[in-house]
């Protein structure tokens, strides 16, 4: 059994913007996740992986109030989510952002109107204020500004996730989950896609937390690694985690895959 | 969340107009900030020209606001501002290489979309018949190999397509015509009665529901669950690429979901239809029994005497037809389905209008027919 939690503190002083604590979810009798402790620290991009039906969206969905958890507390920037109720939730909500994996823009609206929507239901801006954020947001994310008004049925997938991504940010959230961010890019847009997050991390001072499987992704950008075992997760550098004895752990990041995204890398 | 209005005042600075601002410039303070800075910029009565931000005083910042910060200064290249700190200077050092205009709002003439509604959708309907006719051919090639060769005919399929557009529409469509044959014998017997020629309710109900109604009845409840689940069904594995899948092992999506559900349909719609007939004609001899004081006796040796066996092959004719044309729409909008699931919605739509439309406009065709043939 693995035992939860960092690996060493990482801490340094800084600000816990999502804090798990003895976090068990449960369908029917089938125990998804057990006594799960997690920290997120403001300003770094921690990557979440492990097997297939470890339960990673299983978790992103309970992080961002998707699922409910059967027992243990979840505070997002400080706040305790199971408290929270009608006007308090919406201002929780307006200051994180979620990517889901395939976009899921509203398929009805134009991209301009897919970032505006959050904007006008917690700020309500004129609408020239907002369409200025919505042309700032599309520029930000790397796409060209005829992108705005096109339908996302008109773009490809690695411009849906961008423009996903650009309606995530329309409220400046300050903590970010991004579900398979690069799944299904080729390795150059997932490379360019990579680099937009950790430039908009720094630059924008955002907290990610990503699930992926992308190993060129996770030596790029990720801070820590947060990895699924044993219905918990073990937090570490790449450095640490590589040295850790654990069976999955060490397969994962001495397989062959593991070996050469981290050549890459030197 | 300390909520700190943002500020905005326009002062000279050694000769140089600036814009001092303060306070909290986050996307969900911003409301009205615009008025707001138009009023400050009125009360100045200068500095409109101000192209130097003072922004040491702002207390929270974000994108948003740091984007309205610099459009206050024009937003061009040459604004010069004085950030708080680092971490603001970073955020506008983004903001500001990443501003663009946003594409104006394009207003378009009235007239001009009309237009441009009315040529598109002609040039869609040119090509939707055109396809149309095409996919009947294929079907017609597909028939006629099936014809030399019955076992493509999918003997297995047709039974499982007509459990579904058949046994499992028997209630509904009893049920309906049951209840129109009980409501045009009610009426018949209201409106007849006045000459005196309620017994007539009887014809009223026999011809209305061999000729047209049962039919009818049948072909558009028919269209509304069959026509539509093809087009559900067929756009749905479109959508997940199994026809391609299909197509790339070598089978004719055509032979095996097509033809399956024409042959099937087809053949349930007669059925449907006489089922439908005769449970009208049992609603309209229940109808009698309260109305009329008929017995069911009395109204069915009416009914043989009086309505010929014309009256009933017209409608089995028609049915046959009508089911046809409802399984080709639906199988020919399910395979025009494109990309997302948003498209199976609006072509299932447009599956079950278009087969409606069609089955009206042929009935009326038939009617012409029958007419000239005087059956």
């Amino acid at each position: 059994m693995a035992e939860g939690g960092q690996l060493v503190d990482h801490r340094d002083g800084r600000d816990v913007v999502l804090r798990l604590r003895g976090v068990r979810t449960q369908f029917g009798d089938n125990v998804i996740h057990n006594k799960l402790d997690f920290d997120l620290f403001r300003g770094e991009i921690v990557g979440l992986v492990g097997g297939s039906g470890t339960g990673k969206s299983v978790l992103l969905r309970t992080i961002i109030g998707l699922n409910r958890v059967t027992a243990g507390t979840i505070e997002i920037l400080g706040v305790d989510t199971s408290k929270l109720h009608g006007r308090a939730e919406r201002e929780l909500q307006a200051r994180t952002g979620v990517q889901f994996q395939d976009g899921a823009l509203f398929s009805s609206l134009t991209v301009s109107e897919n970032i505006i929507v959050p904007i006008r239901e917690h700020a309500g801006l004129d609408e020239q204020t907002m369409r200025d954020i919505a042309a700032l947001k599309i520029a930000l994310v790397g796409l060209p500004p005829d992108t705005g008004d096109k339908k996302p049925s008109e773009l490809s997938g690695g411009m849906r996730k961008r423009a996903s991504l650009a309606r995530a940010l329309a409220l400046d959230a300050e903590l970010l989950f991004l579900d398979e961010p690069t799944a299904g890019l080729d390795p150059i847009g997932a490379a360019h896609y990579d680099e937009l997050v950790k430039g908009l991390s720094r630059s924008l001072g955002l907290s990610v937390l990503m699930v992926t499987h992308d190993l060129d992704s996770l030596n790029a950008v990720c801070d820590r690694i947060a990895v699924l075992l044993d219905k918990r997760v073990v937090v570490g550098t790449m450095e640490e985690l590589l040295v850790y004895d654990h069976p999955w752990v060490r397969e994962y990041f001495h397989g062959p895959r593991g070996r050469a995204a981290r050549k890459e890398q030197k | 969340m300390s909520d700190v209005e943002p500020t905005i005042r326009y002062t000279m600075r050694a000769g140089k107009p600036v814009v001092e601002i303060g306070g909290n410039w986050t996307v969900l303070s911003l409301r009205g900030i615009r008025q707001k800075a138009a009023k400050a910029l009125a009360a100045a009565g200068t500095g409109g020209a101000a192209r130097a931000v003072d922004a040491s005083g702002v207390n929270r910042l974000d994108t948003a606001g740091a984007l309205e910060i610099l459009l206050l200064a024009g937003g061009g290249a040459d604004t010069e501002v004085t950030p708080r700190d680092k971490s603001h200077a970073d955020l506008f050092e983004v903001v500001q290489k990443n501003m663009c205009d946003a594409m104006p709002e394009r207003h378009v003439n009235w007239l001009a979309h009309w237009l441009d509604e009315v040529g598109h959708n002609t040039v869609e309907l040119y090509h939707q018949a055109v396809n149309l006719c095409a996919f009947f051919g294929e079907i017609l090639v597909v028939f006629l190999e099936a014809c030399v060769q019955p076992k493509r005919f999918r003997i297995n399929a047709v039974v499982r397509q007509m459990y579904e557009v058949w046994i499992r529409a028997l209630v509904i469509v009893g049920v309906l015509c049951f209840l129109i044959g009980v409501v045009i014998a009610y009426q018949g017997v209201q409106q007849l009665r006045q000459f005196g020629a309620e017994t007539f309710a009887v014809e009223a109900v026999g011809i209305s529901m061999f000729r047209e109604l049962g039919v009818l009845l049948t072909a558009i409840i028919v269209a509304g669950r069959s026509g539509s689940a093809f087009t559900a069904q067929i756009g749905t594995m479109q959508v997940n690429q199994e026809v391609d899948a299909m197509r790339t092992i070598g089978l004719n999506p055509v032979e095996w979901l097509v033809m399956p559900r024409i042959v099937a349909l087809v053949i349930s719609m007669p059925l449907l239809a006489f089922w439908g007939d005769m449970t009208g004609l049992l609603g309209g001899a229940v109808a009698c029994t309260f109305y009329l004081d008929f017995t069911f006796v009395q109204f069915f040796e009416r009914l043989r005497d009086t309505v010929g066996a014309w009256h009933f092959y017209t409608g089995m004719i028609k049915s046959p037809v009508f089911g046809l044309i409802i399984a080709v729409i639906g199988c020919f909008e399910g395979l025009q389905v494109k990309g997302s699931a948003e498209s199976v919605g609006q072509l299932t739509t447009r599956s079950v209008v278009e087969s409606i439309f069609c089955v009206i406009v042929l009935d009326a065709v038939f009617s012409i027919i029958f007419l000239l043939a005087d059956v």
